[in-house]
């Protein structure tokens, strides 16, 4: 973002947005600062030369086998339902949508 | 009854397998040590006393079994880590009344050899943090000095490991969370090769760094607990098929002669503490002494590291904690008013603020028009940086580096400012980045704190990195026990 890296108040809010989040207005100008030094400490990586680079996204270095397509019986409707704040015998309750 | 509870899971084994000590007595004694030291140390953040009992009860019935390297064995377990019927928090609200419906690969693989698991241990909240500090429920003390952080974000496991509650810990390791509280506590701790231990039943925060091992009073405790969690698991496609070896039996006879030590110059620099950096010369000075040999090496991205990780493990995070809506576990606000205010809220209410800082910032370089400019190039220069990695083990068998840049800091020091304390991570999390294990010993003290150093080697060097820790622990003396 430069050298001068500029977070704003709306700045912060996109962020907490695209989080599904929200901020306080206390807090907005509190991230507001971490984030311009945060982001600003970040700019080190512009002088770094990664010309024909390829992006390495996983150390994994072994092919990956999908197992065979079983059906095997992992865990029980009741036991997925258990931890829901809300549910019924059959389903997760939410607020209406429609 | 103090020493046994200092002594190694390898002693203590002994005694349960001649019979010299039951499961259930063991299991009572570190009970009673947990009830003594927690209001002081605040390890854990559940403590399942008839959980333990009934686990060791049931062996006792059974009688002790020699094909079991933990029978009767009691350890803790990172809150992070899935524990069937067991609440587990990952030390957040937002999971605060979380029950899982099975075991980790790792808590199923500690059941069958015979553990007993005593609680669950503390940590920064879903493992983002340095001090433990983060927790939603308590800070957790280091044993040394009660004043002062244990580390993180596996504080907890190595306060329970350091203070005699238990015998060896589960941890897990993003960007040093396994070593960089074994260092501050005085005891051991390895971060294994991504993909040496499933990482299946452990809530996730950076999926291509996160990686469990184990926290332990020497380094073949570590080697017996890694034998048992390490391996294949169908369930986590990023497990290794690689066979795993025996870590415990290939510590027969060891020895540093000849073993050449690389020492990466970027990491012996400025921003090292006066008092660590004696302490690491002096303990070079010894293995050299011992027969090893140095070779001067570097990493010359070092420098990069920090702003790279933080940009991946941020981005990772958001992408993985937007699981956590409200909907099928986890905390649900009671302040809303469509789908859209059920989400906002509950998550807004269910996290606290570093979880959020680090959400909002990986949802920002992952966003359109920043993802090439911060993830993407993240990711480039974590190859650049892990070629550099593989070049400097070529030239040495082994790195030997500090762990963290000062000895264990006082509670509260760097709270409201969390770039100083992302900047306290510089000497262990290049490692995750290259997806490479370490291996954190105590080496000495400096104002009565202890001190750690860490050895890396390349992907699935851990028995290695074993050998030549046992080696080095022969011929340091023991850093002794924290007085509580």
């Amino acid at each position: 973002m430069g050298e001068e890296t500029k977070i704003g108040f709306k700045d912060v809010r996109h962020m907490a947005q695209l989080s599904r989040l929200d901020v306080s207005p206390e807090e907005e100008s509190v991230f507001a600062g971490q984030f311009a030094d945060i982001l600003g400490y970040m700019d080190i990586l512009q002088e770094v030369d990664v010309h024909e680079v390829e992006p390495l996204y996983s150390p994994v270095n072994h092919e990956f086998r999908a197992r065979e397509d079983q059906t095997r019986a992992v865990r029980s409707h009741e036991e997925i339902l258990a931890n829901a704040p809300e549910a019924d015998e059959h389903y997760f309750i939410v607020p209406k949508i429609v | 009854m103090g020493e046994l509870l200092y002594s190694t899971i390898g002693a203590a084994w002994d005694l349960l397998q001649k019979k010299e000590l039951s499961a259930t007595e063991l299991t009572s004694q570190c009970l009673k040590r947990i009830e003594a030291t927690e209001p002081k140390l605040g390890a854990l953040l559940a403590i399942d006393s008839e959980g333990a009992l009934a686990q060791a009860k049931a062996l006792d019935d059974k009688g002790p079994n020699p094909s079991q390297p933990l029978w009767g064995v009691p350890v803790t377990v990172k809150d992070v880590i899935l524990t069937r019927g067991l609440t587990t928090t990952a030390g957040s609200r937002m999971l605060e009344t979380f029950v899982p419906p099975y075991d980790a690969f790792v808590v199923e693989r500690l059941r069958q050899a015979g553990a007993v698991i005593l609680g669950k241990a503390n940590m920064d909240e879903f493992a983002m943090g340095s001090t433990t500090e983060n927790s939603a429920y308590h800070a957790a003390h280091n044993p040394w000095d009660i004043q002062r952080v244990p580390g993180g974000s596996s504080g907890g496991s190595a306060v329970s490991v350091a203070s005699g509650q238990c015998f060896a810990s589960l941890g897990t390791d993003t960007g040093g969370s396994i070593r960089q509280p074994a260092a501050l506590c005085g005891c051991v701790g390895m971060k294994p090769t991504y993909g040496r231990v499933s990482r299946y039943g452990v809530i996730a925060y950076g999926s291509s760094l996160d990686q469990v091992g184990p926290l332990a009073r020497s380094v073949s405790d570590c080697a017996r607990v890694l034998s048992v969690i390490a391996g294949h698991d169908q369930r986590d496609a990023t497990s290794s098929p690689n066979e795993v070896p025996d870590y415990l039996e290939s510590l027969s006879s060891v020895s540093l002669k000849g073993v050449r030590f690389g020492l990466p110059k970027e990491f012996y620099g400025e921003g090292l503490a006066g008092d660590v950096s004696e302490v690491c010369a002096g303990t070079i000075q010894k293995l050299v002494e011992a027969g090893a040999e140095r070779v001067d090496v570097s990493l010359p991205h070092t420098h990069a590291a920090i702003a790279t990780y933080y940009i991946i493990a941020m981005a990772e995070a958001s992408s993985n904690l937007a699981r956590y809506d409200g909907v099928r576990y986890g905390y649900r606000s009671s302040q809303i008013t469509d789908l859209e205010s059920l989400y906002v809220r509950s998550r807004t209410e269910g996290f606290g603020q570093e979880v959020r800082r680090r959400i909002m910032l990986g949802a920002f370089v992952l966003s359109s028009g920043y993802y090439d400019a911060y993830y993407k190039k993240a990711a480039q220069v974590r190859r650049i940086i892990r070629d550099e990695y593989v070049a400097a083990l070529d030239q040495c068998d082994v790195l030997l580096c500090p762990v963290s840049p000062v000895t264990a800091w006082p509670l509260g020091q760097h709270a409201n400012d969390p770039l100083k304390m992302y900047l306290m991570d510089a000497y262990t999390l290049s490692l995750n980045l290259a997806g490479l294990p370490g291996l954190s010993l105590p080496v000495g003290k400096a104002s009565g704190l202890p001190v750690g150093m860490q050895i890396i080697g390349k992907a699935f060097a851990e028995t290695q990195l074993l050998r030549i820790g046992k080696a080095i622990e022969s011929v340091l003396p023991n850093i002794g026990c924290p007085q509580l």
